[in-house]
């Protein structure tokens, strides 16, 4: 939790936005896996939604998902279903609640968790090799959570 | 099945991209000779696991392909060379050479094959690094090489060399079994936080693009492997490093039980292929 709150003022997101913020292990996921409320009532900016999904230091989504939406983004992978038409799919809710911890709408998704802290098996420090200590940073942070959810949901076909 | 489904028709929809990808449907001959089995029928041990198994050379593009087809062309053969200079050295205090009690490297003939192998009297699985350091510590009293460095990755690629062609054939029964059963949990163990398993990758997803990466089976038939990348010989239990860590994991150490262990399973999960080493890879 402090970590947390650390993050989001360097991250320059307002103090206020920061108290309302949904911890990792506070998020609320019904028995679909979907998770209604946002996780800092800070609605979400899809277009830098659309940079964290493409970007290989960010969400790193490309990697198993293809998405025309992003077609300039270059080598995507091939492990999960295309996102195109994800909006059309799944609702805003359920959106969430597959990028915080796709493992509940996906029993045994290969699909990693973005949003959760512990629980892990030998869980590094980042990708140095060495030991990391639990509670982990979560691999994305709620804003950049939102604004990817506020960019799948424009993917309509 | 759904999602197999899905992602071929991802693949289809969108021009993927295709540059520089393998040609799985390949066939490998090394030095116009040697003919190399990269694909066959999966041993009994892994029923229901894979259909077929095949060498990671398959899965890389025309050209890093092309550069194991002639050793002329191989950058890995020259460390073999290096090596071939050394097994002739003397070294250590009693003043011998592995040719001292080998003769000629040809007397290796067969035995990157059946590595790693359970050693009866040391009652332990050993791997080839494993016991060219016991033959330099307790037979030559020379200083053993570090596990995964340049020397040893040079010796066991000479080794192998040796046996180039023949099927992998690792022994998983008798007292090996339990190192084996080790490998096999870890194998599909989902590490780190990324929570991935090798069988996420390299079972369930073999064929598939991960980013720019064309996932292969895993195979250790080609190791040591020469790397464009790194411009030198790795070994297995580098790369099984390199692996675990990109999960954000806690890796484990070239040369410790826990790699031996993986390094036996995954060996036999090539039960089959040819010894291919020293093969190239991006
Ligand atoms: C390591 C692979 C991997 C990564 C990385 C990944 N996903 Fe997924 N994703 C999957 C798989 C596999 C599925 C299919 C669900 C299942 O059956 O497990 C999936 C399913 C989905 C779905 C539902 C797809 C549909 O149309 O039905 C969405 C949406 C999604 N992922 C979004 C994302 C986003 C956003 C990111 C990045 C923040 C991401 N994924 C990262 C593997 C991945
Ligand atoms: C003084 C004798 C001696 C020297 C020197 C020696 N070895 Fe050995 N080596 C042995 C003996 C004895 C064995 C059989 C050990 C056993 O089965 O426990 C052996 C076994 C091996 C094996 C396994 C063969 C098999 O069929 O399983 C390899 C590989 C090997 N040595 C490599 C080397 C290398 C490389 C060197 C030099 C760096 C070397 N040895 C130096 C005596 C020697
Ligand atoms: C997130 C995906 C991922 C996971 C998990 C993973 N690997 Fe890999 N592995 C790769 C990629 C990508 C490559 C390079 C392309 C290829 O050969 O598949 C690779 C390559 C390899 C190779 C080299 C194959 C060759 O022919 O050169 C071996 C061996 C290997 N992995 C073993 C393992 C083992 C054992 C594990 C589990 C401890 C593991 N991998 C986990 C992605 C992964």
């Amino acid at each position: 939790m402090m970590r947390w709150i650390a993050a989001a003022i360097v991250s320059g997101a307002p103090v206020l936005a920061a108290a309302e913020t949904v911890a990792p292990a506070d998020v609320t996921y019904d028995d679909y896996g979907s998770v209604e409320q946002s996780l800092t009532g800070t609605p979400g900016d899809a277009a830098n939604g659309a940079a964290i999904v493409g970007n290989k230091k960010a969400g790193n989504c490309v990697a198993c998902h293809q998405l025309d939406a992003l077609s300039d983004v270059p080598f995507q992978g091939e492990i999960g279903p295309m996102l195109d038409g994800a909006g059309d799919r799944w609702s805003e809710a359920e959106l969430r609640g597959i990028v915080a911890n796709s493992k509940m709408t996906f029993e045994g998704s290969m699909m990693p968790s973005y949003y959760k802290t512990s629980g892990y098996i030998r869980p590094g420090d980042g990708f140095t090799g060495k030991a990391g200590s639990e509670p982990l940073p979560p691999l994305l942070d709620a804003q950049q959570i939102e604004d990817i959810v506020a960019f799948l949901v424009t993917l309509k076909e | 099945m759904k999602f197999k489904a899905m992602t071929a028709v991802a693949a289809l929809l969108v021009a993927a991209p295709m540059l520089g990808m393998a040609d799985e449907e390949a066939e490998l001959v090394v030095n116009g000779e040697i003919e190399m089995v990269t694909k066959t029928d999966a041993p009994p041990h892994l029923e229901g696991a894979l259909p077929e198994i095949m060498s990671g050379w398959r899965f890389r593009s025309d050209e890093t392909q092309q550069t194991q087809m002639d050793d002329f062309d191989n950058p890995g053969m020259i460390f073999v060379d290096q090596a071939q200079a050394v097994w002739d050295t003397a070294e250590g205090s009693e003043g011998k050479s592995c040719a001292s009690c080998h003769n000629d490297v040809e007397s290796m003939e067969g035995v990157r094959a059946v590595y790693p192998k359970w050693n009866e009297e040391a009652g332990e699985v050993r791997t080839l690094a494993m016991q060219i350091n016991d033959c330099r510590e307790t037979q030559m009293g020379a200083e053993p090489w570090k596990y995964d460095g340049g020397d040893m990755t040079a010796m066991e690629a000479l080794i192998s060399v040796q046996s180039r062609g023949m099927p992998v054939n690792v022994a998983i029964d008798g007292p090996a079994q339990s190192v084996w059963e080790q490998g096999k949990e870890m194998y599909y163990t989902r590490y780190g936080q990324l929570e991935l398993s090798c069988a996420n990758c390299h079972e369930d997803n073999y064929g598939n693009m991960i980013r720019a990466d064309h996932l292969s089976q895993g195979q250790i038939n080609g190791f040591p492997v020469y790397r464009l990348k790194n411009t030198k010989l790795n070994s297995s239990h580098a790369r099984f490093k390199g692996c675990i860590r990109d999960t954000r994991a806690e890796t484990f150490s070239p040369g410790s039980p826990e790699f031996v262990a993986l390094e036996l399973y995954v060996a036999s999960r090539g039960n089959g292929l040819s010894v291919e080493a020293p093969s190239v890879r991006n």
